[in-house]
């Protein structure tokens, strides 16, 4: 069989002359078991990345995960406990084409929204998770994530634990408009709740974190971190360059950019990210105030 | 002229008027009967135009370049007021201006985004569009603000928070971020009104209150419409079809249950009548703060969180959502 067999076709493109694999190769090897890194072109066994949590073994980078992924390779086996799964958008504006764009996001991504929240723990330390999923209408936020992640943080409240949020978010969900825009408030102010009565607030930021996501929640960390290489921003690198007739520097709204702007505590690798999450619930034990 | 295109008719109906007046008054034909009819068609032609403004109009109106802005409204509607300046930390934001000021007798913090009345002072404002030093100052004084029992009132007039390179450095994101976060619970009452654009989350870090009004003929939108058309269709041009769609108009906003009310403007805009139309804000902004400054501070916070919680569109099933 031929090496390329061993790949996922993501694209399948209209080949001038038809290579018929085998039967027998076809049984002997699935196909979509390697994978190559966009960055360093290395080619690994998937099963190697994920159990390395989706960081290429080369060059260290950060593939993208999806929400389970995250809950996956980050929390206790088995402590995950789902809130709101039903919650999907209303299509509040009636606005076009709206309802199946979400629709074929639903199918393609098996998620009803863009976004996982729940109750699950690192360690043995409880906390309230809520995980983002930039595979669903890039992470967008509407009216579901805002009341997601709002309810999420109200539990931590009653609970008295921490809460942690990982962002991916290309921002506001355009389609439900100003109402997008209101759900940072919402999160806002909910998550000034928590915090006035104690509880811990941990925020990381992965790639992409940008416009209302980045300029609400994800911003309110206790401890703001992110993953190496994410894309983090409020403003999109083209219209600022736009506006101030410059180029850019390549690294610019980089995680490692941010660090060296003062704007995060750490950029966390994906390796360490457990041992870290772990160490810091461990120090802020308990998660709130008990009242 | 500052006419804008929707309202041509409206000012050609007025020219001729002004030329029959003017007739009148060099020759000794008398045409007061012609002029008086006129003069009641142009008033039935006002209601007409303006009672069926689109919202794209409205946008127009929004950014006329003669709108009252948070200065002239200042001085219209605050006694005394008194100008502070700076961060502490870094700069001077002259895109946002705040001060200490009296309301009918009652020492308040008046806040607002400020864009410039020519190129020259857009230059130093950058357009009413702050970084995050002027974020940062409105927090500085909010935070005062309480600490000294003062309510705070916002004017909201900006295309957004500005898109640069130093900003980006200096912590955008982080800034709009934390007015949200500590707007919500600051101790004394907030009332927001959006007096021109409410642009996106540049708006919003000084847009969280107790009560928020709009006036009739300004925007509240998570993005222009041009940035919306050029997003969603790659079309800058259906700007005015984003307009509609976005539901970006005061009465949207009021149906949507986000603001409390719409402040009525002067016919033909607020620009027509900067004092008349700082006399229709006094009258809504007056009973707001009275009927605000009763209630205590923590049900005063309680009931702001209630407020934001309760916006969205969502279905708890997956089947059947509801509108």
């Amino acid at each position: 069989m031929a090496i390329k067999d061993m790949f996922t076709k993501q694209k399948p493109k209209k080949k001038k002359y038809a290579t018929i694999p085998s039967e027998a190769a076809k049984q002997d090897v699935p196909e979509g078991i390697m994978q190559k890194c966009p960055k360093c072109k290395k080619i690994m066994y998937k099963k190697e990345l994920k159990k390395n949590h989706q960081v290429c073994l080369g060059c260290g980078y950060h593939y993208q995960m999806t929400a389970y992924e995250r809950i996956e390779s980050l929390l206790d086996e088995g402590s995950f406990r789902e809130l709101d799964a039903e919650l999907s958008t209303a299509n509040p504006l009636n606005f076009p084409n709206y309802d199946e764009k979400i629709a074929a996001d639903q199918k393609k991504t098996g998620m009803t929204e863009a976004i996982v929240t729940g109750i699950g723990s690192i360690d043995g330390h409880e906390a309230a998770f809520a995980i983002m999923d930039a595979s669903f209408r890039m992470g967008s936020m509407g009216s579901v994530v805002g009341e997601k992640i709002a309810r999420a943080v109200e539990e931590a409240i009653r609970l008295h634990i921490p809460f942690i949020i990982f962002t991916a978010s290309g921002g506001a969900r355009m389609q439900e408009g100003v109402l997008s825009l209101m759900q940072m408030v919402k999160t806002g102010a909910a998550l000034k709740r928590l915090s006035d009565c104690g509880g811990l607030i941990i925020s990381v930021m992965t790639h992409p974190t940008t416009g209302g996501v980045s300029a609400s929640f994800a911003s309110l960390g206790d401890y703001n971190f992110a993953e190496p290489g994410a894309l983090i921003g409020f403003a999109g690198r083209r219209i600022i360059e736009q506006t101030i007739r410059e180029k850019l520097p390549e690294d610019f709204q980089t995680a490692e950019f941010l660090l060296n702007c003062g704007q995060l505590d750490a950029v966390l690798h994906r390796s360490d990210m457990k041992e870290k999450l772990s160490f810091l619930l461990d120090i802020h034990q308990p998660g709130g105030d008990k009242k | 002229m500052t006419g804008l295109e929707f309202e041509k008719p409206v000012r050609d109906l007025q020219e001729r008027i002004a030329e029959l007046k003017n007739f009148t008054s060099t020759t000794d034909v008398d045409l007061s009967d012609e002029i008086a009819k006129l003069e009641l068609r142009l008033k039935k032609l006002e209601d007409d135009i303006y009672n069926s403004m689109t919202p794209w109009d409205r946008v127009q109106m929004a950014r006329h370049p003669n709108r009252p802005t948070t200065l002239d409204y200042i001085s219209h509607l605050f006694e005394d007021f008194f100008e502070l300046h700076g961060d502490r930390t870094y700069g001077d934001d002259a895109a946002i201006v705040a001060g200490v000021a009296k309301y009918h007798g009652t020492p308040v913090t008046v806040i607002g985004h400020q864009r410039g009345r020519d190129t020259k002072e857009n230059i130093k404002r950058t357009f009413g569009m702050p970084h995050p030093e002027g974020y940062r100052k409105a927090l500085r004084l909010m935070k005062q603000a309480e600490k000294f029992k003062r309510p705070i009132i916002c004017l909201i007039d900006t295309k957004g928070a500005y898109p640069g390179k130093a900003a980006e450095e200096r912590g955008q994101s982080e800034a709009i971020a934390r007015n949200i976060f500590e707007m919500a619970g600051l101790h004394v009452p907030i009332i927001c009104i959006v007096i021109g654009e409410g642009g996106s989350g540049g708006a919003l870090a000084l847009g969280v209150g107790d009560r928020l009004f709009m006036l009739e003929n300004s925007t509240y939108s998570v993005i222009s419409p041009e940035g919306a058309a050029a997003l969603l269709w790659k079309d800058a041009s259906l700007a005015k079809r984003a307009a509609e769609t976005m539901k970006i108009t005061a009465l949207d906003l009021h149906s949507l249950g986000i603001i409390d009310k719409i402040i009525p403007e002067v016919r033909g805009g607020a620009h027509r009548d900067a004092l008349g139309q700082a006399l229709l804000i006094d009258d809504v902004l007056k009973p707001a703060l009275q009927s605000l400054q009763i209630i205590d501070s923590d049900t005063l916070i309680e009931q702001r969180y209630e407020k934001y919680k309760q916006i969205g569109g969502y279905a708890e099933e997956k089947t059947g959502p509801k509108g």
